[in-house]
């Protein structure tokens, strides 16, 4: 087969499809093993000094901010980030020096709130490596070509751009239509974090609104943490499989986290925490503020719960609750700031 | 040397955000992005267009938008649609043709309707780092036609792109289909603060099709890193009505995140 174009981008994550399925057969237990543990446990057992990572969710929408938070904690560092939808994750994780390399779909923005200081510093000081670029489809594409355990996936975006002549995509001629067609590889994140509405202890979760790319990136994951806003009892999975987002088996450990994506969105349950962005965006625009911040957040509180009492406590997240349900109007301080 | 002048009644993004909403024709399908093209899309389906079948690449599917999604993939882009689905099903639906019109804003775009939203300067060490292609690249691929709608000047109207992010027409006719492109008319219409532009047929270069009320041909030339062509004939684009403009301030955007800039 005629090989076009080959992308000068750095192949994150991919393994040989057979390499890949003896790691599934010798590490992802079929039995239903009870998973609960601390976040801090699965973190230090889950998730090495330059592993591959992805987190699940939007960016800023269904974000596993606790394990998120524990990595940072932890002082986790030469990480590879899938930058996929990323906004506030890959933001803070940057900003807090963990990362060294990220393969960019969307990256260093906030949408509507504006582009990231903290990680675009990080990226023009040249502190963290953008090693490839992509597009969202594209990395989405990465991953359900390795949910299917395949080397790679054919697609029909990137093509002609300099997105795909910076990517780990190849282009060939379709043996079928004889047209160019853009081949994107596989990735197997060695760790990846997913936020939930709910979970068994097995693993089997539940989620509300979009489930994004959370399917494909809960089974191409090599190893995987789940946080759940509320554990619930097998027996409410199994009364309404066709809920199930992710199954039992793909899943390394189960943490119960309340309000575990503050200061992000929990669809149908709270809105974002925009004053708390807000201060991030105005501390991330230098280092001294970063650390500002992480000390007063992450560094001076033991877990998540200690840190939901320093955000502003139940009073807080309730107004959250009333936002979502559109019944309190929302602010955007880090709009009116900047007017 | 170019007149802008500007009615009272109205600001050049509220104006941007009323003439962008009148190419989404009633019963067509949108893939719309964050920011301006999100504003102009909920003020169509307020208006003109009730019946638009909007998607955003989160995996929401026809929703009758009640208040500005901060995100794509905020729950409110979930507000009465017929699906939240995935990004996997929209990407792929898109892929094989259900997206009309995809919607995009970007920060440089060249006189083919190519698009960065990668970096400004060096790839390895830029000046500034810009988010990349998020949805964009997939959108104008997949969509059967593009509308850009962007803040114009000599820096963001350029003659060369420091990173082609997402195609327009590339290098021109047939650009498109010889890099393996999904069939369709790519770029279709550029909207800015000054005025409409379409792309000439035979060198799919940007030509001037309206002037927004109070702009002449100079001062779109004049905020422009390349030339632009300039027809025979110039229409005059509809100015924003006052309903549009309550819409925008009172319903679709009350805080002014982003009609406020």
């Amino acid at each position: 087969m005629k090989v076009l174009q080959e992308g000068t981008g750095k192949l994150l994550g991919w393994h040989d499809p057979d390499e890949q399925r003896l790691w599934v057969h010798e590490h992802k237990t079929r039995e239903l093993v009870d998973k609960r543990c601390s976040v801090s446990e699965a973190v230090s057992r889950l998730i090495q000094d330059g592993d591959y990572v992805a987190s699940g969710g939007f960016g800023h929408v269904r974000v596993g901010m606790a394990v998120l938070y524990e990595i940072i904690r932890q002082k986790k560092r030469h990480l590879k980030l899938a930058g996929k939808t990323a906004v506030h994750d890959a933001d803070v994780l940057m900003s807090a020096g963990c990362v060294d390399e990220v393969e960019a779909a969307y990256t260093f923005g906030h949408e509507l709130r504006g582009l990231s200081p903290g990680s675009r510093r990080m990226v023009q000081t040249g502190r963290v490596k953008v090693v490839a670029e992509i597009s969202n489809a594209g990395y989405q594409w990465r991953f359900l070509a390795g949910m299917m355990g395949l080397p790679f996936i054919p697609a029909r975006n990137l093509l002609g751009t300099d997105t795909l002549r910076y990517s780990s995509a190849k282009v060939i001629e379709d043996p079928f239509s004889g047209k160019p067609i853009c081949l994107i590889p596989a990735a197997y994140p060695d760790a990846v974090f997913i936020h939930v509405q709910r979970a068994d202890k097995y693993g089997n979760c539940q989620i509300d609104g979009s489930v994004v790319e959370d399917i494909e990136l809960s089974r191409c994951a090599r190893r995987l943490i789940v946080t759940t806003e509320k554990l619930v009892d097998t027996d409410e999975i199994r009364s309404q499989p066709d809920r199930t987002a992710i199954p039992y088996f793909v899943v390394d450990a189960v943490c119960e986290v309340p309000f575990g994506s503050h200061p992000c969105q929990m669809p149908q349950d709270y809105y974002f925490d925009e004053e708390h962005i807000a201060e991030w965006l105005a501390l991330s625009k230098s280092d001294q503020g970063v650390q500002e911040y992480l000390d007063k957040y992450v560094f001076s509180v033991k877990d998540f719960a200690g840190y939901l009492d320093k955000v502003g406590g139940a009073a807080l997240l309730e107004r959250l609750r009333r936002i979502e349900r559109y019944e309190e109007p929302m602010v955007a301080p880090w709009c009116t700031a900047e007017r | 040397m170019g007149s802008t002048s500007q009615d009272p009644r109205y600001t050049p993004t509220e104006l941007l955000a009323c003439v962008a909403s009148g190419f989404l024709e009633d019963g067509c399908s949108v893939f719309v992005g964050t920011g301006l093209p999100l504003i102009a899309t909920m003020l169509a389906q307020r208006t003109h267009a009730p019946g638009l079948l909007i998607f955003f690449e989160a995996g929401s599917f026809g929703p009758q938008l009640k208040a500005l999604p901060i995100s794509v993939g905020d729950s409110r882009t979930l507000h009465r649609a017929i699906s939240a689905s995935s990004m996997h099903d929209l990407m792929s639906i898109s892929q094989a043709g259900f997206v009309d019109y995809g919607f995009l804003g970007g920060a440089q775009m060249d006189s083919r309707g190519n698009i960065n939203t990668t970096v400004i300067g060096d790839h390895a060490l830029p000046k500034a780092r810009l988010p990349g292609s998020g949805g964009a690249n997939d959108v104008a691929s997949f969509a059967h036609r593009t509308l850009i709608i962007m803040r114009q000047s000599e820096r963001s109207f350029v003659g060369k792109l420091d990173f082609l992010t997402t195609p327009g027409h590339l290098d021109g006719p047939g650009g498109r289909q010889r890099a393996g492109l999904p069939v369709g008319d790519g770029p279709y219409r550029v909207v800015t603060q000054l005025a409409v532009y379409d792309f000439d047929e035979g060198t799919k270069r940007l030509r001037l099709h309206s002037l927004h009320p109070g702009v002449d041909v100079a001062a779109v030339q004049k905020n422009s890193g390349f030339s632009i062509l300039v027809p025979e004939r110039v229409a005059v684009s509809p100015a924003p009505t006052a309903e549009q403009l309550r819409l925008l301030r009172e319903v679709i955007d009350p805080a002014g995140i982003v009609i406020g800039k």
